[in-house]
């Protein structure tokens, strides 16, 4: 090979293939949390806590100490492993069901703790593991396996808006929405995860950051069409940009 | 030197914890064992662990599996509907194999119930509570300095088992203040946790987990398990016997029922009934070896509970058909008399209650009060 | 000169890395992995790539590596 290699497979991850569909952005998160591992040195000062959902095996995919925890209680595991370890970097990684669903009150209590840890939320407003049901961030009108008509607010409500959500809170001090569907997006996400990560290590406090993802597979498009989707239809109903940085 | 003073049940288990090196405390109020929490609050700062009042019992329990994760001696408490909620975490932390103290300070049940003393948990915490195949290391005191000395020797046990361990208190036990003897220092057994999730520095990552998704995994991770619930019945069965020597009915009672039922027992052999008392200290593992042993002596059992027979079906599994096993319980917070116990020994190996006609119950034509 | 290695037992063929190319060096190979999926190849003929990494980048199975 010539010249020098500038891009290869981060140490904080694992050699183990993932075990996502073709296209899932499940794979391209894990990438960006492992190289911010890697760049910020942190590899074997980590504990990680997964989440059930597809990414329920993450603890096979990283190098890093990782516990897989119930569903919806990362945000709690989380807070366990931190306060026995103040000096170990923590995060927690969830998807839309496990985050804004069954584990609502966990993450709304860490955050409003301002607990030190790092939460990756990955929104795709479905249940990918389970086989495309209703998320909590469905939006009003999609179609899912359990509103095979479409979201109807008389009878499923509407979507949770997360970080508009835990916005009103004291506790966190960084709140973050992006979009990793382009080439500014992909780097605008590594950089909310680095300064998340960063967050966590100047003792700020509950550093949150919510990312637009797709589900080829359940929204039965291919994987360039979820990106699309997501720059021109999710960002309407889950606008990017800053909610809290303090 | 030990000193002796006077405690609450609660503050004994909280004393005891720290003795035994508890770190870390997850929990949510609930009476009655809302002092354990408050205390916890005081003095975890001071000895430099954690404390954190949680959102909830599931948080809690949760908090405990990912605070447990790190290899620190941690603990949650709560009461029985609170602990209800806790189930699903504490199979996660019995399968992921994490050491944990848990702590359930009984209430009347079903339901919301009430905030009076039961022993309705009993099916709960012994035979499984949460989901799947997993058995939790249960003791149950009867005094305050067993409050203290039991919750101590929990985190031993609990981390030489890598396994959660129960201690199944009642509300006359948490909130009851008696004389104790508080040791001036406890003897624990640290051991190293190599498998602990800290950082993965000088060695590979660790994962704690409870998901084996092969099913020939999850067997084997089951086989594990029983492996060392049968080494827990070799080692960790706990118990005590008191005038069951020469009796011909043994009362089997723990926790605050051995109590009452030692007062109606001492009551009894006033009277010249021989009846003695068989506590279970460790309830999972059982001490079934030493009942079934009576039983084949002749003895007839009494099964004494706060709850409508629980215990119960475990003394008859352990006598095994060849002892006549009676019962006698309350439930619902209501706690039962001495005399109401006594009346029921009468009635097995003695005389029947108002035998001398004059309608009383105490057999020798004194009135006695018996609220039922 | 730039280049890129795609590893075409990790690639699941979602084509993500063929439409961030932006000089369209890559396309679907004939054919199928040892998994069954298809895959991606890089054909850059007269050295256009800039190795600016886009690819590996939208790639979620880290199936590609990029010199310059």
């Amino acid at each position: 090979m010539t010249g020098t290699k500038v891009f290869e497979r981060p140490k904080a991850l694992s050699d183990i293939q993932h075990s996502y569909c073709a296209g899932c952005l499940h794979g391209v998160m894990h990438r960006i949390v492992a190289e911010v591992i890697d760049e910020m040195g942190l590899l074997e000062n980590t504990v990680g806590v997964c989440p059930v959902g597809c990414s329920v095996f993450m603890y096979d995919y990283m190098s890093c100490d990782m516990i897989e925890a119930s569903h919806g209680r990362a945000p709690a595991v989380a807070t366990g492993v931190k306060r026995m370890l103040p000096d170990k970097f923590v995060f927690a990684y969830q998807g839309d069901g496990d985050l804004a669903a069954i584990g609502t009150a966990e993450t709304v209590h860490a955050a409003a703790r301002g607990e030190n840890i790092s939460v990756i939320f990955i929104n795709n407003g479905t249940y990918g593991m389970t086989g495309g049901q209703m998320a909590p961030t469905t939006i009003v009108g999609e179609k899912r396996t359990t509103c095979p008509n479409g979201r109807d607010p008389k009878t499923a409500g509407y979507p949770i808006k997360v970080c508009e959500l835990l916005a009103t809170l004291d506790g966190p001090s960084y709140i973050t929405r992006v979009a990793p569907v382009s080439a500014a997006g992909i780097n605008q996400t590594k950089m909310a995860v680095k300064k998340a990560f960063q967050n966590q290590l100047d003792g700020k406090g509950f550093s949150f950051v919510e990312v637009l993802s797709n589900c080829p597979t359940h929204w039965k498009m291919k994987p360039i069409e979820t990106f699309k989707w997501i720059e021109e239809t999710a960002t309407v109903h889950f606008p990017l940009g800053v909610f809290v940085d303090r | 030197m030990a000193t002796k003073t006077l405690m609450k049940g609660n503050e004994a288990i909280v004393r005891g914890a720290i003795a035994g090196g508890c770190r870390g405390f997850f929990g949510y109020p609930i009476t009655p064992q809302n002092e354990i929490p408050e205390y916890m609050s005081a003095l975890m700062p001071k000895i430099g662990g954690a404390f954190v009042q949680a959102e909830s019992e599931v948080a809690s329990i949760n908090m405990v599996y990912g605070a447990a994760s790190t290899g620190a001696r941690v603990m949650t408490t709560s009461s029985s509907p609170g602990i209800s909620l806790m189930q699903e975490g504490i199979s996660y932390i019995a399968t992921a194999e994490l050491p944990a103290v848990i702590v359930n300070v009984q209430r009347g049940g079903p339901g919301l119930g009430n905030i009076a003393a039961s022993q309705a948990d009993y099916f709960q915490t012994v035979k499984g509570g949460g989901h799947g195949d997993y058995k939790l290391l249960t003791l149950a005191p009867w005094s305050i300095t067993e409050c203290y000395n039991f919750t101590a020797m929990a985190f031993d046990l609990a981390d030489k088992y890598r396994a959660p361990v129960m201690i199944l208190a009642d509300a006359i036990i948490g909130q009851m203040i008696e004389q104790i003897e508080v040791p001036e220092k406890v003897e624990t057994h640290l051991v190293e946790k190599p498998w602990a999730t800290n950082g993965c520095k000088g060695r590979k990552k660790n994962v704690i987990n409870s998901l084996y998704i092969v099913p020939k995994d999850l067997e084997e991770m089951n086989l594990k398990l029983q492996a060392k619930y049968a080494l827990m019945s070799e080692n960790e069965v706990r118990f005590e016997k008191t005038q069951t020597d020469d009796a011909d009915l043994v009362i089997v009672a723990y926790g605050a029922t051995a109590r009452i039922s030692k007062t109606a027992i001492d009551l009894a052999r006033k009277e010249g009934l021989k009846v003695g008392l068989f506590r279970p200290i460790s309830l999972f593992p059982y001490p079934s070896a030493e009942l079934l042993e009576m039983a084949e002596q002749g003895k007839k059992f009494l099964t004494v509970e706060m709850s409508h027979g629980q215990m119960l079906e475990d003394v008859k599994l352990a006598v095994n058909g060849k002892a006549e096993v009676s019962f006698y319980g309350r439930s619902g917070g209501m706690v039962p008399n001495p005399l109401e116990v006594l009346d029921k020994i009468r009635e097995l190996v003695g005389k029947s209650n108002g035998s001398c006609g004059c309608g009383c119950c105490c057999g020798k034509g004194k009135k006695m009060e018996v609220s039922k | 000169m730039a280049l890129i290695e795609i590893n075409k037992e990790l690639c699941k063929g979602c084509e993500l890395c063929i439409h961030f190319c932006p000089k369209k060096l890559i396309e679907m190979a004939d054919g199928f992995n040892s998994k069954g999926n298809r895959f991606s190849q890089f054909k850059d003929s007269d050295g256009s790539c800039i190795g600016c990494a886009l690819c590996a980048k939208v790639c979620p199975d880290v199936a590609i590596e990029v010199w310059r």
